[in-house]
């Protein structure tokens, strides 16, 4: 099977330091992985790279069956491409509604005029209703999102990620600030999504990566460390002396 | 579709109801002799004033884009409009003196003519280059909208897409309008200098029409165009698009991730901003008479964000508001009718002191009622503004603020 994303070789510094070194990264297109490692790693920086935010230096970013190159390509067409990105704190518009904020995702023609001539059709909104149920806020639609609560904004943030329907989802640390049975809804959440996509989470905590029962990649001052099962990665001496040893 | 769009905007209909009642008041009382034309004239002018108010609003209140040039685009719309009320109206005159003369004029003698009674005044008496056009209404006002909209469009797109934002955008526009007011005060500009262009209240071919009727056709066209991009701007900012700009206020890099071109709307708003200030300014100077490039002045279009702050921006009616009553404040107070107030050691008069008043009033507003006058109207609807804690609604310089929101 080949290949949904595959970053290659891909180097990228900040006045001299090095944030990414020479790193290789591969994710099909139906599969779940997660990124672990120590703060400074350069999981920031790698989806950064991914999302268009950051240029690397060197290196070839390629994405979809065609093996396009998204280093040419802007924010908006990374997205456009079927690349969404969940930040670490809940990033929804504060000023506007849970249905505006989720109309604002759903995947849809992105041009001024294109937008401008846009109502909304019945399939919008049963499609905007099934995810707001899909994640709890049903009776929240009409709240503007400012007013929701912490794990509510990231449980929104989630839907709006689903309403785009991208072929590969970058998820930074989707649980921080959730209650364990909050966690463990999230854990079902991105195992279904990712049968049909390709999910990568960065993960600080241990439990969760283990309930994800996936593929883990261990990065280290730019480079991948380690990567296979979790028990696998859990056994290398190096990963042991760099990062779990510490804690 | 249409009754979604009404409930969404619950306040147009009241706007057109209000602006209807009061182009009809206006009207009669000009009828029965109780308004003066020139009375007509400064409410037509404050109607266009609004007009712009209301583009700006849709840029600064919306989008978060604090442009401070857009009066660069109204003051070109009146040159534009205002090139062929000259020409024509020199021409008029021009072929009436040389049919005294006995001979039939040839276009040629025509054409000079009204060369040298235009820029006799500045020591030409050739017609440049781009008075082409000048001869015919249709070209001009084709330009009216096709020039404002080229500037808009290129200065937009070299100021967005290298993704100048907040303050140093301000400070961009300003340079604009002042470049530009500078290049026209000179006199091979061809817009003859720092005299501009005068005389544009007498409409072509139209001598055996009073003043005063000419004044209400004005007034009247000035309130049906502000109508009409009232209920435009409200289905606009009412719909998808509306939110996408809202957000790009308060978060444009969530916006790019989201796959909008936030650099695309950008420039489509400013650009269309900028035609609508230009269409505004084409109806302003013909009703002022006169434009000269003091229009361009920097100050102008910071006067124009002022207003829009004092209404209350991203609101639509607030910005009319706001418009309607500080410029009509300003020319009470300007005008010489307000009474000074005498305090024995030094007497306040208002004419000095009228913009020291603004000032106060705008600092006040900024500090103490961010959501400005349109905040009265959330008060009587019992609209509160949410408890964030000071924190604004979004990480961007220009997004809403805690106390211009809306729970």
């Amino acid at each position: 099977m080949s290949q949904l994303l595959e970053v290659s070789g891909v180097t990228v510094s900040f006045d001299g330091f090095r944030a990414i070194n020479n790193l290789t990264f591969s994710i099909g297109p139906a599969e779940l992985r997660a990124i672990i490692g120590p703060n400074g790693a350069g999981k920031s920086t790698f989806m950064d790279i991914v999302t268009g935010k950051t240029k690397p230096d060197s290196g070839t970013v390629t994405f979809g069956e065609k093996s396009a190159s998204l280093l040419k390509l802007s924010e908006a067409k990374i997205a456009r491409a079927g690349v969404g990105r969940k930040f670490q704190r809940p990033t929804v518009f504060e000023d506007q509604t849970v249905t505006e904020n989720l109309t604002l995702a759903l995947k849809a023609a992105r041009s001024p005029w294109r937008v401008l001539g846009w109502r909304s059709k019945p399939a919008d909104h049963s499609r905007i209703e099934a995810l707001a149920q899909q994640v709890g806020l049903a009776d929240h639609l009409p709240r503007k999102a400012g007013e929701l609560s912490h794990g509510q904004k990231q449980w929104l943030e989630i839907a709006m990620l689903l309403a785009q329907e991208p072929r590969l989802l970058l998820v930074d640390e989707p649980a921080a600030g959730m209650t364990l049975a909050e966690r463990e809804k999230t854990t079902e959440l991105l195992v279904d999504i990712a049968k049909t996509r390709a999910v990568v989470v960065v993960e600080h905590d241990m439990e969760f990566v283990r309930r994800l029962n996936c593929r883990v990649t261990v990065l280290h001052e730019g480079s991948v460390l380690a990567e296979g099962s979790l028990d696998h990665v859990t056994k290398n001496q190096d990963v042991i002396d760099v990062y779990l040893g510490r804690g | 579709m249409t009754r979604s769009f009404l409930i969404r905007t619950p306040s147009l209909l009241i706007f057109i109801a209000c602006l209807a009642l009061f182009t009809i008041g206006v009207t009669l009382a000009a009828h029965y002799g109780l308004m003066s034309t020139s009375f007509v004239k400064t409410l037509g002018k404050t109607l266009c004033l609004c007009l712009a108010a209301l583009a700006m609003d849709l840029i600064w209140g919306y989008a978060g884009i604090l442009s401070l040039g857009h009066m660069a685009f109204f003051a070109l719309g009146g040159y534009m409009i205002g090139m062929w009320l000259m020409y024509a109206r020199t021409e008029e005159i021009v072929v009436a003196s040389l049919l005294n003369s006995g001979l039939p004029a040839t276009p040629e003698e025509i054409q000079q003519g009204i060369a040298s009674q235009i820029f006799g005044v500045v020591g030409a008496s050739d017609l440049p280059t781009i008075w082409s056009f000048a001869h015919s209404l249709p070209l001009q006002l084709a330009l009216v909208v096709a020039l404002p909209g080229l500037l808009a469009l290129i200065f937009g797109w070299l100021a967005f897409r290298s993704r100048v934002t907040g303050v140093y955008l301000s400070i961009l526009t300003q340079a604009m309008t002042l470049a530009l007011a500078l290049y026209l005060f000179q006199n091979d500009s061809g817009l003859r200098g720092n005299n501009g262009l005068s005389g544009l209240q007498n409409l072509p071919g139209l001598d055996a029409v009073s003043q005063d009727s000419i004044s209400l056709w004005f007034f009247w066209a000035s309130a049906a165009a502000l109508a009409l991009a009232y209920l435009t701007l409200s289905w606009i900012v009412s719909g998808k698009f509306g939110s996408v700009i809202r957000a790009i206020r308060d978060d444009e890099a969530r916006v790019r991730f989201l796959g909008y071109s936030v650099e695309g709307y950008k420039l489509f708003v400013f650009t269309l901003t900028a035609i609508i200030v230009a269409l505004a300014g084409a109806l302003y100077y013909p009703q002022a008479g006169i434009i000269n490039p003091a229009e361009l002045a920097p100050i102008a279009s910071i006067y124009l964000a002022v207003w829009v702050a004092i209404g209350g921006r991203g609101r639509l009616y607030g910005a009319v508001i706001g418009a309607a009553v500080v410029s009509l404040l300003s020319s009470w107070f300007t005008g010489g009718r307000a009474p000074s107030i005498p305090l024995g050691f030094m007497t306040i008069n208002w004419v000095d002191w009228w913009q020291v008043l603004l000032g106060a009033a705008f600092v006040c507003v900024t500090l103490f009622a961010p959501k400005g006058i349109g905040g009265l109207f959330d008060y009587f609807t019992g609209l509160h503004t949410p408890d964030r804690k000071g924190a604004p609604l979004g990480p961007d310089q220009g997004s809403l603020q805690e106390k211009e929101a809306i729970e």
